[in-house]
């Protein structure tokens, strides 16, 4: 009989090791989909987690890898604050793009004026838009009590409405001849949010990821707020012992990802994805969820499990079109990282013992 | 005399630690028997062994000279054994016939059965009305449904576990009538207790239990408390000292506090009026669940209530946060060790840093001082006896004295003016409660005003300089605790609750 026993303090060495080992599961197990598919599971593992990086094409792909990984880790970093305290906020994808029509519409305000002025006056505002947007279930939450994980979640049908309309009255080119999306800002130099080296991917979205997971790693590893962060998700009546108010931990998690999420739309849109489109906006919100359990909610985590997501995604869409897997093949794929991450998690709190152990 | 109840060699072990380690002893008819220990010491596991709740490893049981393996508590009560739990599991929303109903295998007609609890509360001086609802009644009503839940099926062995913790004194003096009475009509009784003046009243016989195993079997009359202690600990105790000390300059003033309880569950604070001076310790005492908790937290600063409500050296601090009292000197510990006075899965460390922000300088404008919060929590560490590999240890792999300690020594060590502790000793071995009494005696005598709020009241008795007692939300008026006898303990902390209800 196998049991598991609690261990009296988390093990680190689990820890550490428990991602390497779910990537490992995940090959394996994903081999054998592979392999009952009539696949090469070699070739395909290889063309997931090899070929982007190292591959004949790597050089593009691997900027890939930054565009999609940016948005992932910033959107992260902000939900991991708030899922340590205890604070749901899964309506990311709303506030990524809510933010992205705030710095867009400042932008294209501006239109045709060039100015260094304009582009951080749209992060600014994409920020603003995004913190805005995430304020509704954080007072919501505060003065009436509400569930921050369905008033979020809402919100994000809401901005998707929001999103439609402005693809298509607002902020329509209107030098478009009538299709549908906004001006398109590679056209617009100050507003365009170019490859600071260019052909890498790194853009400024990926310079605020990298400051975003500087900026967690002090908060909780240094500073009071990030302390009391981690107190109150993990025992709220110590934290209010504490001195903690909960209230306004509450407002600055979902302030702080609110932000960080519209950062990341702002960056999107005026970037890779370049205009304000019905669909511009593709799951990073959500997806950005997964990153941040994936990364154990700790801000070197969240970087390696965003970087370890795009590569997958990328990777995926290569099996796709290289060897002929069905895209439902490579979600299959994707969940079981997620499943085999969450499944090994139990063996940091816990060890387990095989057979029946008689008196010690 | 005949054995009703032979245990040989009874052995039980969890991953970890032996809970009993070849326990024997025999349960005699028609006698009390206590069984005494320490927390952690082993009795719960032995009574659920005897229960059928728990399956020993090995060892065998003879219940009247048959073999006695009971697979599940209802075989044990088939065969004549009852269990009075210290955790009562009633339904408040029912009454207590309908409650007594639940618990039996087949029930008879309501009418009928309300009739026989009558009867059965008459014999047994127990005095309960059937037909009231469980969520009104006291702690210590409560405990009467549950032993004429027993009663019903005429066990021949009634096990009761701790039951006095939630009673009055003059409720006890009921419970000790009905307990006598069943003894004389020939039933066993195996008393569960720490109280060591209980035992010696109403036990027989005694079984002393000490870390899983069994220390002796004594006749309780014949021993004293102390010695009693002493077996139970394994060592010497060393009785707290009391050093004199003269106060006059008030330190904490509560006018009219007056709070509405916070959840469903709570009890509301109705005018709560009291001062402490300098030097000085306000016992607190009462029956769990008449607003300790509530007044712990009016006091820490968790719950605000009118600013003028409470006053130190003269100022309204009602309006102030946790973080606010501590910057001025009053500090707190709350009852609650694992999730409320400390967090669980956070290091000593942090756990230092949770209350020791303010008063140590532990931050600088937010950012932590690390080596300096280490500093703190090593330092409570060594002077509270506090027994872990290191600071870094999760508070939850402390024991419950051990943590405790931390606690308390964490809040000492802050030099409070004023300090307010709930519960200082509840589930702490003797010795480590001796150590926190003197540390607290110490404290006052330093002239530091304590409230020590606590149900047990030989603690309360032994530390304070005048006692009170809270009684559904209300406080009664101070009295100097010196001389206070039981009679008066009991009526301020409510009395016997309805006594003539059924007579």
């Amino acid at each position: 009989m196998i049991a598991l026993e609690k261990r009296p303090t988390p093990s680190r060495f689990w820890t550490g090791i428990t991602p390497f080992l779910a990537v490992l599961a995940t090959m394996i197990a994903g081999g054998i989909m592979f392999a009952i598919l009539g696949k090469d599971p070699f070739a395909a593992i290889r063309t997931i987690f090899w070929d982007p990086v190292f591959g004949e094409f790597a050089f593009y792909y691997r900027s890939q890898l930054l565009v999609k990984a940016g948005p992932l880790i910033l959107i992260a970093i902000g939900l991991s604050l708030g899922f340590r305290a205890g604070v749901w906020n899964i309506g990311a994808e709303g506030q990524y793009i809510i933010g992205a029509i705030c710095g867009a519409a400042v932008g294209l305000a501006f239109y045709p004026t060039e100015s260094f002025l304009i582009f951080p006056a749209m992060v600014i505002a994409g920020g603003l838009g995004g913190f805005l947007w995430a304020m509704i279930p954080g007072i919501l939450k505060v003065k009436f009590q509400t569930n921050e994980i369905l008033v979020s979640l809402l919100l994000v049908y809401v901005a998707e409405a929001i999103l439609a309309s402005m693809a298509l009255g607002a902020l329509k080119n209107p030098d478009g001849a009538g299709f549908p999306g906004s001006r398109n800002f590679r056209s617009y130099p100050s507003a365009y949010n170019e490859d600071l080296i260019a052909n890498t991917g790194m853009h400024w979205g990926v310079v605020f990821a990298f400051i975003a997971v500087i900026f967690a790693y002090i908060l909780l590893s240094r500073h009071m707020l990030g302390f009391q962060i981690k107190l109150a998700g993990q025992a709220p009546r110590a934290a209010r012992f504490g001195g903690v108010n909960p209230d306004r931990l509450i407002l600055f998690c979902l302030g702080v990802s609110g932000m960080l999420a519209g950062l990341a739309g702002l960056f999107e849109v005026s970037g890779p994805a370049g205009q304000v489109s019905i669909d511009f906006n593709v799951g990073y919100g959500f997806t950005a969820i997964i990153v941040a359990f994936l990364g154990r909610l700790h801000p070197i985590g969240i970087l390696l499990a965003g970087l370890l997501m795009a590569l997958t995604y990328i990777g995926g869409e290569l099996a796709q079109s290289n060897l002929g897997l069905p895209a439902a093949a490579i979600q299959a794929f994707q969940g079981m990282l997620l499943f085999f991450l969450l499944a090994v998690d139990v063996l940091t709190n816990y060890r387990l013992r095989f057979g029946n152990r008689e008196v010690a | 005399m005949n054995a009703l109840l032979d245990l040989d060699g009874l052995t039980k072990a969890y991953p970890g630690v032996v809970a009993n380690d070849d326990v024997s002893f025999s349960i005699q008819e028609g006698e009390v028997h206590a069984l005494l220990g320490e927390n952690g010491a082993g009795k719960s596991t032995l009574v659920k062994m005897i229960y059928g709740l728990v399956k020993p490893d090995s060892g065998t049981m003879q219940l009247r000279g048959s073999s006695f393996a009971p697979p599940e508590p209802r075989a044990a009560r088939a065969s004549g054994v009852a269990m009075v739990f210290q955790h009562f599991s009633l339904f408040e929303a029912l009454d207590v016939a309908e409650n007594i109903a639940l618990g039996m295998e087949n029930p008879p007609a309501m009418r009928e059965l309300a009739a026989r609890i009558t009867e059965v509360s008459q014999n047994y001086g127990l005095p309960l009305d059937p037909s009231r609802l469980v969520g009104e009644l006291s702690a210590g009503e409560r405990q009467r449904v549950e032993i004429i839940r027993c009663l019903l099926q005429n066990p021949k062995l009634l096990i009761m576990d701790e039951p006095t913790s939630v009673l009055t004194p003059q409720e006890v003096e009921i419970l000790f009538k009905t307990l006598e009475t069943l003894k004389s009509e020939g039933t066993s009784i195996l008393y569960i207790s720490h109280k060591l003046e209980e035992i010696r009243r109403l036990c027989d016989s005694a079984t002393i239990l000490r870390l899983g195993k069994k220390v002796a079997t004594c006749n309780p009359r014949e021993e004293t408390a102390k010695a009693m202690a002493e077996m139970m600990v394994g060592s010497t105790l060393h009785q707290p000292e009391r050093k004199p000390h003269k106060t006059q300059e008030v330190a904490l003033q509560l006018h009219d506090l007056t709070l509405p309880a916070q959840s469903a569950f709570g009890t509301t604070l109705k005018n709560i009026s009291f001062s402490v001076q300098k030097g000085e310790i306000l016992g607190i005492g009462g029956v769990a669940g008449n607003g300790q908790d509530e007044l712990t937290a009016a006091l820490s600063g968790e719950a605000l209530s009118d600013a003028g409500a409470i006053e130190m050296h003269g100022k309204p601090i009602g309006q102030m946060g946790p973080n606010a009292r501590r910057e001025i000197g009053l500090l707190a510990a709350p009852e609650e060790r694992l999730g409320h006075a400390a967090a669980p899965d956070m290091s000593l460390i942090e756990n230092a840093l949770l209350t020791g922000d303010i008063r140590k300088g532990l931050s600088r404008r937010g950012f932590l001082n690390w080596p300096k919060a280490k500093a703190f929590a090593e330092n409570v560490i060594a002077e509270f006896d506090v027994r872990t590999p290191g600071p870094g240890n999760a508070a939850r792999a402390l024991s419950g004295g051990n943590l405790q300690k931390f606690v308390i020594g964490r809040e000492i060590l802050q030099a409070p003016e004023v300090l307010v502790i709930n519960q200082p000793t509840w589930g702490v071995d003797a010795a480590a409660a001796a150590d926190i009494r003197q540390a607290l005696l110490d404290l006052a005598a330093n002239g530091a005003a304590l409230v020590v709020i606590s149900q047990d009241l030989d603690e309360l008795m032994e530390i304070s300089d005048r006692f009170a007692a809270l009684n559904e939300g209300r406080l009664t008026e101070p009295v100097p605790a010196f001389g206070l006898s039981v009679e008066q303990i009991g009526l301020m902390m409510g009395g016997a609750h309805d006594l003539e209800a059924v007579q």
